[in-house]
């Protein structure tokens, strides 16, 4: 299994946690990602609010490059996800934005390099028979909260993901870790983080309303596979706290992380430090330990 | 919350205008809402989705551009997901704040001291690897300064 790999700016910056246990899980699972050479922006929030021709010539040029080496691609920064997937989308479906690009490209691009996230790779390429017999530190017992907020799944005809309102690729995806999925209808909500900086109290609240969703339902952890997503949950928590006078103490998990563990790979290696609220509710049930 | 809404002889300048640069058709609107309800900020806003197409569709004029979601909104793009007749309100919110912002008139609230609270967490978050200083470079840079200056050229040229 050989792909192109697009790493995007959040996997060297504030999702090296996400970047790191992907490369591990994928390295436990004999899946080759070439990482793309000279990979540039998506082209994601300022470009796409301001122009849609420099969004999509932006997330186009990494089309390219890839296009060359033969592969999918492969993303795992739901954002970047959503990115490439609109330009393929507006590209495929209108003649002037394909000229567009063709004309600040000065190369022509046709829409139809494949984009992946890498959990649909773990899910569909890969497949639950597989995975299951990597497993040797089954999570039991251990209460999930699968959330996907807004990239992965809108707009649904643009990005293709799953059931746009009750996607079940990440539940599939913790049954293999021995994990239980809650039931609850927070999957597809809104973290608020595009205000993260902006006006933060919205996005504190939204994600506080998201937390306390999980929390009712049942859930342990909230997993998820966006990093804007991890950093509004995470991140954040304290403020929340603050705010509305209550203690969560939610630990938010890439869903690679999880499933890291359940291979049984370290938790440093998977990047389980850097989270801001503490996993080890998690890890004591992996048996595993920060060291 | 309920706002009054006074009925132009035409269709506004504002409406054709939204529905230029959103590309979208506001006239299939036919309130059943269900943006609004999905909105995750309508509570927190003087007009919910709905209602601004209401208020396009209506005549409204430049005091639409003062109307506090177009700030708001997350761009969780729930309202077009769910819309019936596929409006790209997201597009309408996009194209709302744009001209907002070319007759200068916008009135952004933003929070500069949250922002530097935020940053008071960088320690923290360099300390546990969370964040890099830097992004990695080795792109093309010559690559993305064109795509930037050719569409800066196209832009408004229809290209």
């Amino acid at each position: 299994m050989k792909y192109a790999y697009y790493p995007g700016c959040s996997a060297h910056s504030t999702a090296r946690d996400m970047h790191e246990s992907c490369l591990a899980v994928a390295k436990a699972l004999d899946i080759e990602l070439n990482e793309i050479k000279g990979w540039t922006c998506c082209g994601a929030s300022a470009a796409h609010q301001t122009d849609r021709n420099l969004a999509v010539s932006l997330a186009s040029a990494n089309f390219l490059l890839a296009k060359e080496m033969g592969m999918d691609m492969v993303v795992n920064c739901a954002a970047c996800y959503n990115r490439s997937k609109v330009a393929n989308y507006e590209i495929k479906n209108s003649e002037e934005v394909k000229q567009s690009v063709a004309d600040s490209l000065g190369e022509i691009y046709d829409g139809s390099v494949p984009v992946r996230h890498f959990v649909e790779i773990l899910l569909k390429d890969v497949g639950p028979a597989r995975l299951r017999k990597k497993i040797i530190n089954p999570l039991k017992d251990l209460k999930v909260a699968a959330y996907y907020g807004c990239y992965l799944v809108r707009p649904p005809e643009a990005t293709n993901f799953d059931d746009p309102e009750n996607p079940t690729i990440l539940e599939s995806l913790i049954d293999v870790t021995g994990g239980t999925s809650v039931e609850w209808s927070g999957k597809v909500d809104c973290c608020g983080g595009m205000q993260n900086l902006t006006r933060t109290e919205i996005t504190v609240r939204r994600s506080a309303a998201v937390i306390e969703m999980a929390k009712a339902a049942g859930a342990e952890c909230i997993v998820v596979a966006c990093p804007m997503c991890q950093i509004s949950l995470d991140v954040r928590q304290a403020d929340m706290e603050k705010l509305l006078g209550k203690k969560y103490d939610m630990p938010i998990i890439y869903l690679t992380q999880l499933l890291g563990l359940a291979l049984g790979l370290s938790p440093k290696e998977l990047g389980l430090n850097k989270l801001m609220v503490s996993p080890a509710a998690i890890l004591k049930k992996a048996k595993a330990a920060i060291s | 919350m309920t706002t009054r809404i006074k009925k132009q002889k035409a269709t506004g300048d504002l409406f054709k205008a939204v529905q230029e640069k959103a590309d979208v058709n506001l006239s299939v609107c036919y309130q059943c809402k269900k943006c609004s309800i999905g909105c995750p900020v309508a509570d927190q806003t003087e007009s919910p989705p709905s209602e601004i197409i209401r208020r396009l569709q209506l005549g409204a004029g430049d005091e639409l551009l003062q109307t506090d979601l177009i700030w708001t909104c997350l761009g969780c793009e729930t309202c077009y997901a769910r819309c019936p007749n596929q409006i790209n309100f997201p597009a309408v919110i996009d194209a709302l704040k744009s001209i907002a912002l070319e007759k200068g008139v916008a009135r952004p609230e933003g929070d500069a001291p949250l922002f530097n609270q935020l940053f008071l967490k960088f320690p923290t978050m360099l300390k546990k690897g969370k964040i890099a200083i830097l992004p990695p470079s080795g792109g093309d840079k010559g690559k993305v300064k064109r795509i930037f200056k050719k569409t800066a050229q196209n832009r408004g040229t229809g290209k």
